[in-house]
């Protein structure tokens, strides 16, 4: 195995474009290097990009929040704007591991590790997260939700590296939020897991809703019914029974050491009211 | 033995000895140790639940550029006990690979890289046979047999081959018992294996000379034991290997057998090197022991006033590849804790395709009492009685006959039961979806051989080397025994465990043995040496040493016709040693015997979720009867850590294996033990009825603590949930299929 620590993302792409075996990024580590310590990832070639200039950066216009791809769980949490803007966010990436892991463990890390049941996952799909990629033809945005295409595989080429994950500003009277079930309080993957991000109208009902649902499918799922549900409620009983329904349908989860198909897909729906519940408060909603 | 005696050292809370250098970082861990041309070893290991090994082809491995050494069964020779070759066969499948990660050949090399890269090039050609891991399948008469013709001949003809050991116990007439009740209730539970989980994976430095004497570092609980095992499957004198205990990063029993040191002895000898072979967490999980999993069925009866008629409890555990006896542990715990006059428990030992079991804290205990005592709150419960109660009107008491046949001395479980009813926790208001449950526990304790040296320096103070690997703050209990005997501060003793050639055998690290057993010898070592010091006290005075006494750290005249002097402390004796006739010191080697049962009683609060089956301990407190606590903080710690560990038996840990036999759960992610945030703090209240059998009044206290919690916390999640649940653990997915079965 070759290490390479590089100076820019276009030295990455060309050392991953002329590399003719297998290429992994290292950021924060927390997945890569215990997939190399238990044997299993053999690459031939190991690029460190935490030497990027800008990576461990958070910036902010009136339009998005870029945050840089070596910017740590820890450095997430420390940023009081964005917690206050995407709480949901903050608080799943804040979940992954331990307090040492969370000073390394990254968004992008988290995603393209490309586990069905990576925390960080739905909390920016339910906020349209787009990721920014630079590839040998130049660069391109896609959206979070695209980035995963099954377990352990992304939609990213070879040649390819995500260089910034891009939020949008949180509207006004819009809450998000994130949870997950794990079997005990901290130090676990999420058996099942929801997000949920809100905009509330006028009248204090729900004017959009994204929702979206992590380890009950091959990926994180964005779920319309889910949604539909939502719109128009002030999150009444009827509405969230519709709300744990429409999750329930749309899981297709396994079964496997962590947990059982009719528990997962019971889980989610109860996970979903319950974040609806969080980011509709925080949306300026009263239960 | 003077019950009121007053002791200036016992009882207080001293900082440990070995403390500072484990919190800096300074102690010397398994995995710590280093020599000038060390090589690095892995094990190569089997993916298989059950294979036989066609060939075995290290050419490659041993033509790679570094390696110094590759090593299958072939390169251990003949040995005559089976229980060893047992052991070694376990260190090394023989032929047959018996369960996935069964060990089938390893390589020294001089780095890590370099033997993963050989472990690669061994090519090892299987043939899969039928596996099972199931206890109840394995007892089926079509089941694959693990090993011909090694049924004990406690075992009843005809009995399936994987059934290795049989056992029964108890008095009077159950079914006559059974006639009599006004309700018998009958139950069939399980519970799965669980894995000591101590912290530090086992580590061992070997180092074999060319003359054939061999050193071997390792983490374990008795390296007197490790030696035994070693030089036997070596074929060496147990004189010419020495054997160290390193600082131990827990080991609750675990750590009692071995499953390295003969591999990186074999490794060594071959290479001319020394050997590091440090385990992976997934080498721990796969292949060393976890405990046994277990399905019993309990029959009750119980009359409408909570008098227990009789009990009957069946016991079928399953311990892994090899034929081994620890069911009858069960098996004689399961009522011990009950004044019964109709009684039996019987037990069935079972092999599977599973790594080979080994002692977890109180071996065979918590599962047995987790069925009885599951049994007897739902009876309490039957006729609306008071779960505590109950158990006082049936407790064991002094007198009492045991279940398994020995009439109990002086024991404190009324004490206890009555202290846990008197407790603000017990009559604590519950909040909505919250459960209380309560459960009793016993535990045998055991004395053993041991050997104590003792040197009184001529500055006054002391050096004592016993040969007990410190695991929960001996080092501490055992020097302030010593001060408490010698009537000197315990900061003026240094107690060190000596390695296997600088002090007299001494058992293994078990058994809750070691404040009690090395507490004797030490006690005794310390009259040892007391008496040297009258002699030279007496000497000094020109006096007869019978007109001298020992009274509270000095030597005195026995009154004013022995003659005037003042007295002579202990420093003043050591002082003059070199002019009375030399160093003075004390030894004792022993095997005491009357290690007296522990009780203990656990209450638990939990909360469980209704709509996920998450449960939360929010309160737990345990009672446990320790004889004497010598030092309390340290009890606590034993009382704390296992209920604990019982914690996670119940709720969360468990083996899981596939279909393929294959063990899906190799690490801490997925086997889960509890985390801190788990769990509230865990009050302790400390029982102190003396053992009769100790000067000081000592039981052992360490495993006690891990019987109650499964009962206990059983009651309490089926209370908080409004279900009753069989089987162990009762991880989310169960309690939320039961809630909804109910619905």
């Amino acid at each position: 195995m070759r290490y390479v620590g590089v100076n820019s993302f276009a030295d990455a792409v060309d050392l991953m474009g002329s590399e003719q075996g297998k290429c992994m990024i290292l950021a924060g580590g927390t997945d890569v290097l215990v997939q190399l310590k238990l044997g299993l990832v053999e690459p031939d070639l190991l690029i460190n990009i935490k030497a990027i200039p800008g990576v461990k950066e958070i910036s902010v216009s009136s339009t998005e929040y870029r945050i840089g791809v070596a910017v740590s769980g820890a450095e997430l949490g420390e940023d009081a704007g964005l917690k206050a803007e995407w709480p949901g966010i903050v608080e799943a990436m804040e979940l992954i591991g331990s307090t040492q892991v969370q000073g390394r463990a990254t968004l992008v890390g988290n995603l393209c590790n490309a586990s069905p049941a990576a925390d960080a996952v739905p909390a920016l799909v339910s906020a349209a997260a787009r990721v920014e990629i630079l590839g040998p033809l130049g660069r391109r945005k896609i959206n979070v939700k695209d980035v995963t295409i099954a377990p352990g595989k992304t939609s990213l080429a070879k040649d390819e590296i995500i260089t910034a994950v891009c939020l949008p500003r949180q509207q006004k009277n819009s809450g998000d939020a994130y949870l997950r079930f794990i079997p005990r309080t901290e130090m676990d993957i999420a058996v099942a897991s929801a997000a949920v991000n809100l905009i509330l109208a006028q009248d204090g009902s729900v004017q959009s809703a994204r929702v979206s649902l992590g380890a009950v499918a091959p990926t994180v799922l964005l779920v319309d019914d889910a949604a539909k549900a939502l719109v128009g409620s002030k999150l009444d009983d009827a509405a969230l029974e519709q709300l744990s329904m429409a999750c329930s349908a749309a899981c297709s989860p396994i079964d496997d050491r962590r947990g059982t198909i009719d528990f997962r897909t019971k889980t989610a729906g109860v996970l979903a009211c319950r974040a609806a519940k969080i980011a509709f408060q925080r949306a300026g909603g009263s239960l | 033995m003077n019950v009121k005696r007053k002791f200036k050292v016992l009882g207080t809370r001293p900082v440990r000895p070995d403390g500072v250098e484990k919190v800096t970082g300074k102690a010397l861990f398994g995995a710590d140790t280093y020599a000038t041309g060390m090589l690095h070893a892995r094990i190569l290991r089997s993916p298989h639940a059950h294979a036989r090994i066609v060939s075995i082809d290290t050419s490659a491995a041993e033509a790679l550029a570094g390696v110094k050494a590759v090593i299958t069964s072939a390169d251990f020779g003949e040995v005559d006990s089976e229980m060893t070759r047992d052991t070694m066969h376990n260190c090394m499948a023989n032929g047959v690979a018996l369960y996935d990660g069964h060990a089938v050949a390893a390589v020294a090399a001089i780095s890590k890289s370099v033997a993963a890269a050989a472990l690669k090039l061994i090519k090892v050609e299987y043939e899969t046979l039928p596996h099972v891991t199931d206890v109840d399948a394995a007892m089926q008469p079509d089941a694959p047999v693990l090993h011909a013709n090694r049924q004990h001949r406690s075992v009843v003809a005809g009995t399936p081959g994987n059934v290795v050991y049989y056992c029964d116990f108890g008095h009077g007439d159950v079914d006559a018992g059974f006639a009599a009740a006004d309700k018998v209730i009958e139950r069939t539970f399980k519970t799965a294996a669980t894995h000591q989980g101590y912290i530090e994976p086992h580590a061992c430095l070997a180092n074999v000379g060319s003359d054939g004497k061999a050193d071997l570092w390792c983490s374990t609980q008795g390296h007197y034991n490790v030696r035994l095992i070693c030089a036997e499957i070596m074929g060496m004198d147990e004189s010419q290997l020495r054997v160290t205990a390193s600082e131990i990063g827990g080991g609750f029993g675990g750590k009692t057998t071995v499953f390295i040191e003969p591999v990186a002895l074999a490794l060594s000898r071959k290479a001319g090197k020394p050997v590091k072979l440090v385990m992976s967490r997934d080498e721990v999980f796969r292949a060393s022991g976890p405990t046994m999993s277990a399905s019993m069925d309990i029959k009750i009866g119980m009359n409408a006033d909570g008098k227990i008629t009789a009990g009957h409890a069946k016991l079928r555990y399953q311990g892994g590849a090899f034929p081994y006896q620890m069911v009858m542990m069960g098996a004689m715990s399961a009522f011990a804790t009950y004044d019964l006059e109709h009684v039996r428990a019987e037990g069935w030992d079972v092999m599977t395709n599973r790594p080979k079991m080994i002692s977890y804290r109180a071996p065979g205990a918590p599962m047995a009492v987790y069925a009885v005592e599951s049994v007897i709150g739902e009876l309490a419960a039957e006729f609306d009685l008071d779960p505590i109660d109950v158990r006082i009107l049936n407790a064991s008491r002094e007198g009492t006959k045991s279940s398994y046949g020995p009439t109990f001395k002086a024991i404190g479980l009324v004490e206890s039961l009555e202290a846990a009813k008197a407790h603000p926790h017990y009559s604590a208001p519950l909040g909505a979806n919250q459960g209380r449950g309560v459960s009793c526990g016993f535990w045998f304790n055991f004395g053993g051989q041991v050997s104590v040296s003792m040197a009184i320096n001529a500055d006054g103070t002391v050096n004592l080397i016993e040969g007990n690997p410190d695991i929960g703050g001996s080092r501490a209990s055992i020097s302030m025994m010593a001060a408490e005997e010698l009537g000197i501060p315990y900061e003026k003793i240094k107690t060190i465990i000596g390695d296997t050639a600088s002090v007299g055998f001494s058992d293994v690290t078990d058994g809750s043995r070691v404040t009690f057993a090395v507490g004797i010898a030490t006690i005794n070592a310390a009259k040892a040496a007391k008496a040297e010091m009258c002699k030279r006290a007496a000497k000094t005075w020109g006096i007869d040493v019978d007109a001298v006494e020992w009274i509270d750290g000095a030597v005195h005249p026995t009154g004013h016709n022995a003659g005037e002097f003042p007295p002579l402390s202990l420093a003043e004796i050591a002082a003059n040693s070199g002019r009375t006739g030399g160093p003075i010191a004390g030894h004792h080697e022993g095997a005491p015997d009357k290690a007296g049962v522990s009780f203990g009683v656990h209450l638990v609060d939990t909360e469980v979720d209704p709509e996920t089956g998450f449960t939360t301990v929010k309160r737990y407190t345990v009672f446990q009867d320790v004889g004497k606590a010598i030092h309390p903080s340290y009890v606590e710690g034993q009382m704390q850590g296992g209920a604990v560990q019982g914690i996670g038996w119940a709720l969360n840990e468990e083996y899981i294996y596939g279909e393929d036999g294959r063990l899906q759960n190799a690490g801490f992610l997925d086997y889960r033990i509890p985390v801190a945030s788990d769990l509230p703090m865990i009050d302790t209240v400390i029982i102190e009825v003396p053992n009769p059998g100790h000067p000081f009044g000592v039981r052992g206290c360490g495993e006690t603590a891990i019987v109650p919690p499964l009962a206990a916390v059983g009651a309490a999640v089926c209370a908080a949930a409004g279900v009753r649940l069989f089987e162990l653990p009762m991880s989310p997915p169960k309690i939320m299929a039961a809630i909804d079965a109910k619905k």
